[in-house]
């Protein structure tokens, strides 16, 4: 799309377009509050909430103590007597210490109870490497959330999907957790006016081609159409799909591409064994699609060890475009 | 709610409530012991194949700790929950089906013994997590703060969890918003086989409410009025807008943590101790003491029990089983996975 031609084409970084979502829901739902550490004046650690405090004051942009399991559990408890919490943990990390509360309890009451209660919860995660903070504040840990019946787990890459994928989040019933890449809070994207959602559950094609699918998560989906870009010079035509869910995954999207193209590449910072891309290896396999592949399925993920602190070593632990362009170049001539 | 106020030389229950209040206290307190009997027995026969916690002993605590609620008003119940169930108007029919887990139960036998709730009423469920429930009721008390309900969330837990961190976590911040919601802990003395001597650095669990900076009350949790006295004031502080309170109901456990317990961590002499101290019968001769009930009275109450368990425990057998190509129907909400 030309953007000099629709001046209209309005754009938004991804935590502007995260914060207006949230603006939204507030503004349109009195039951929903924003709970979590510093996001009332400080604005969060990563100004992903901003001035809302001042909007909407401190009863609904609510500042916990640094108490990650009891925030976590009165975000339940709040969703299951009638309010709508958007939780922010303030790194993904720290999801650990509320485990208890986000897998017992969110994922299972309704199924406990029998289907008499919802949950409609939000939490959201700033995840991923890149900010040099080393081993306990920089992890991608969607596989561990994804693992979980009854939690939705979302991955917007742009901040169109980021403001749609929380908007929608918020209209589900059920708990839905949003991990957001902290390297693509800056990111600057066309982000529509208004309400709208993007659909939990389905995956974008992002760049249309017919040599080779690469699946990718979150930031490593521009880090898949940067290579796909280079490798067209060289006459590779590779699909890129933004798989954008990762509980429930988008099956027809992913198989529809593999039986186009019959070579599959995926993508994910999280640790790659026992990751995202296993699913969707293993979800390629079990089906027809797996008739179509001409050439061995290749993962890349993140390295079998913590994020550590030296920029060299951080990033050479998480897939970067050189490392796409190898995979994707030998998948396509035959070299796996 | 308490209703009336008269002489104050009367205990409070007595002082409090009506007769018919009461009397329907007394076959409450009947009606979870001997839901947990027919419980025990039904496993003894080989009925269920689950395991269960049984309060028997605790009754007074569960039933005095609830006397004081509506509907309205929330729960959060344990492992140990049956008698809160009760407490909180459950239908003992649909708690044996969801024990028996009969598709007519609670929770369509999805939950079990350990998650027995009623939103209905409501009862927010009981937990199988030690602590899990804690939190969870600082948020339905936020609700009620923010939504303007007015209702009182009453947070049961044992002795075992206010070494978990979720318990400080949770009073931290019910103080600090000043919620309506009561921490309502049954200590009867052991956490599994770990007594509070060994695992607790307080003597009693209510001291810990000066550290969130509310009121902490330790009450005899077998003395029916007792634990009403001091429940009711704390849901009367927390309906008035002043904050929680924290209410330790010292109670003990005549059966084991659970089916497994050999009971190798305490003595014969203390069950039997504890045994003598039955909070039925002192209830009952509460209620006689003060002409509420004839011992003939107490007889019937005790079979008109018995009655509704016989009935419950019938209704749960004839029901149907869970469908199994139906077993992921309530992991998510329908509307939402369309």
């Amino acid at each position: 799309m030309n953007a000099q031609n629709k001046p209209e084409l309005r754009e938004l970084s991804y935590a502007e377009a995260i914060r207006e979502a949230m603006d939204i829901a507030l503004e349109d739902d009195p039951s929903v509050l924003l709970m979590g550490e510093d996001i009332g004046v400080y604005g969060g650690a990563f100004q992903v909430t901003g001035d809302l405090v001042d909007k909407y004051g401190t009863d609904r942009v609510l500042d916990t103590p640094i108490s990650e399991l009891g925030g976590a559990g009165v975000a339940v408890g709040a969703a299951l007597t009638g309010l709508k919490p958007i939780f922010e943990f303030q790194f993904s990390d720290f999801a650990a210490l509320a485990m208890e509360q986000i897998v017992n309890q969110a994922a299972k009451v309704r199924f406990m109870l029998g289907g008499s209660v919802s949950v409609p919860l939000v939490m959201r995660f700033p995840a991923g490497s890149g900010t040099g903070a080393a081993a306990q504040h920089s992890q991608s840990i969607e596989a561990w959330l994804g693992h979980v019946p009854g939690l939705k787990v979302v991955q917007p890459s742009t901040p169109e999907d980021a403001k749609g994928l929380l908007l929608a989040a918020v209209a589900d019933p059920d708990p839905v957790m949003i991990f957001e890449h902290k390297i693509l809070y800056k990111m600057k994207g066309h982000v529509p006016e208004g309400y709208y959602t993007t659909p939990i559950g389905k995956a974008a094609v992002r760049r249309a081609g017919k040599d080779v699918t690469i699946v990718a998560t979150s930031i490593m989906v521009h880090k898949a159409m940067e290579t796909a870009e280079k490798l067209s010079a060289d006459g590779i035509d590779a699909e890129v799909i933004d798989l954008r869910t990762v509980r429930p995954m988008d099956r027809d999207t992913v198989l529809d591409s593999v039986r186009k193209t019959g070579r599959l590449v995926c993508v994910y910072e999280g640790v790659k064994t026992l990751g995202v891309g296993a699913e969707i290896s293993a979800m390629v396999a079990e089906s027809d699609a797996f008739d179509f592949l001409d050439a061995p399925i290749v993962r890349l993920g993140g390295a079998e060890c913590p994020i550590p602190y030296n920029p060299e070593l951080e990033k050479a632990v998480v897939p970067q475009v050189p490392d796409i362009s190898a995979a994707v170049r030998d998948v396509v001539q035959g070299r796996v | 709610m308490p209703e009336s106020t008269q002489d104050t030389n009367l205990p409070y229950a007595i002082r409090a409530y009506s007769a018919e209040r009461l009397r329907d206290a007394l076959k409450k307190m009947y009606l979870v012991r001997k839901f947990e009997e027919g419980a025990e027995d039904s496993y003894m026969r080989g009925l269920i194949h689950g395991t269960m916690h049984l309060s028997i002993g605790q009754e007074a605590s569960a039933i005095g700790s609830t006397m004081g609620l509506t509907d309205e008003d929330k729960i959060t119940s344990t492992h140990r929950g049956h008698g809160h169930c009760v407490g909180k108007g459950a239908d003992l029919g649909k708690m044996f089906a969801e024990f028996f887990g009969k598709e007519t139960g609670y929770c369509k036998g999805r939950g079990g013994s350990m998650h027995i709730a009623d939103p209905s009423k409501g009862n927010l469920g009981a937990n199988g997590i030690v602590g899990g429930g804690l939190p969870i009721a600082v948020g339905a008390a936020l609700s009620a703060k923010r939504l303007g309900t007015g209702a009182v969330t009453v947070c049961f837990f044992g002795d075992g969890a206010n070494n978990e961190g979720a318990f400080h976590e949770a009073l931290n911040m019910a103080a600090v918003w000043k919620l309506p919601v009561v921490f309502v802990c049954e200590n009867n003395k052991y956490g599994m086989s770990t007594s509070t001597e060994r695992s607790t650095a307080v003597k009693n669990i209510a001291e810990r409410a000066a550290a969130y900076a509310m009121p902490g009350v330790t009450v005899d949790g077998n003395d029916f009025s007792a634990v009403t006295e001091a429940v009711d004031a704390a849901v009367a502080r927390a309906r008035a807008g002043d904050g929680p309170s924290l209410v330790e109901n010292v109670t003990y456990r005549w059966r084991g943590h659970s089916k497994s317990d050999r009971n190798r961590y305490r003595t014969k002499d203390e069950i039997n101790e504890w045994m003598g101290r039955d909070p039925i019968p002192a209830m009952a001769k509460l209620l006689m003491d003060h002409h509420i009930v004839t011992e003939d009275d107490v007889a019937a109450i005790e079979a008109e029990a018995e009655g509704i368990i016989k009935d419950a425990i019938e209704f749960a057998t004839s029901g149907p089983d869970p469908k199994v190509e139906e077993v992921i129907r309530d992991v998510y909400t329908p509307e939402a996975t369309a």
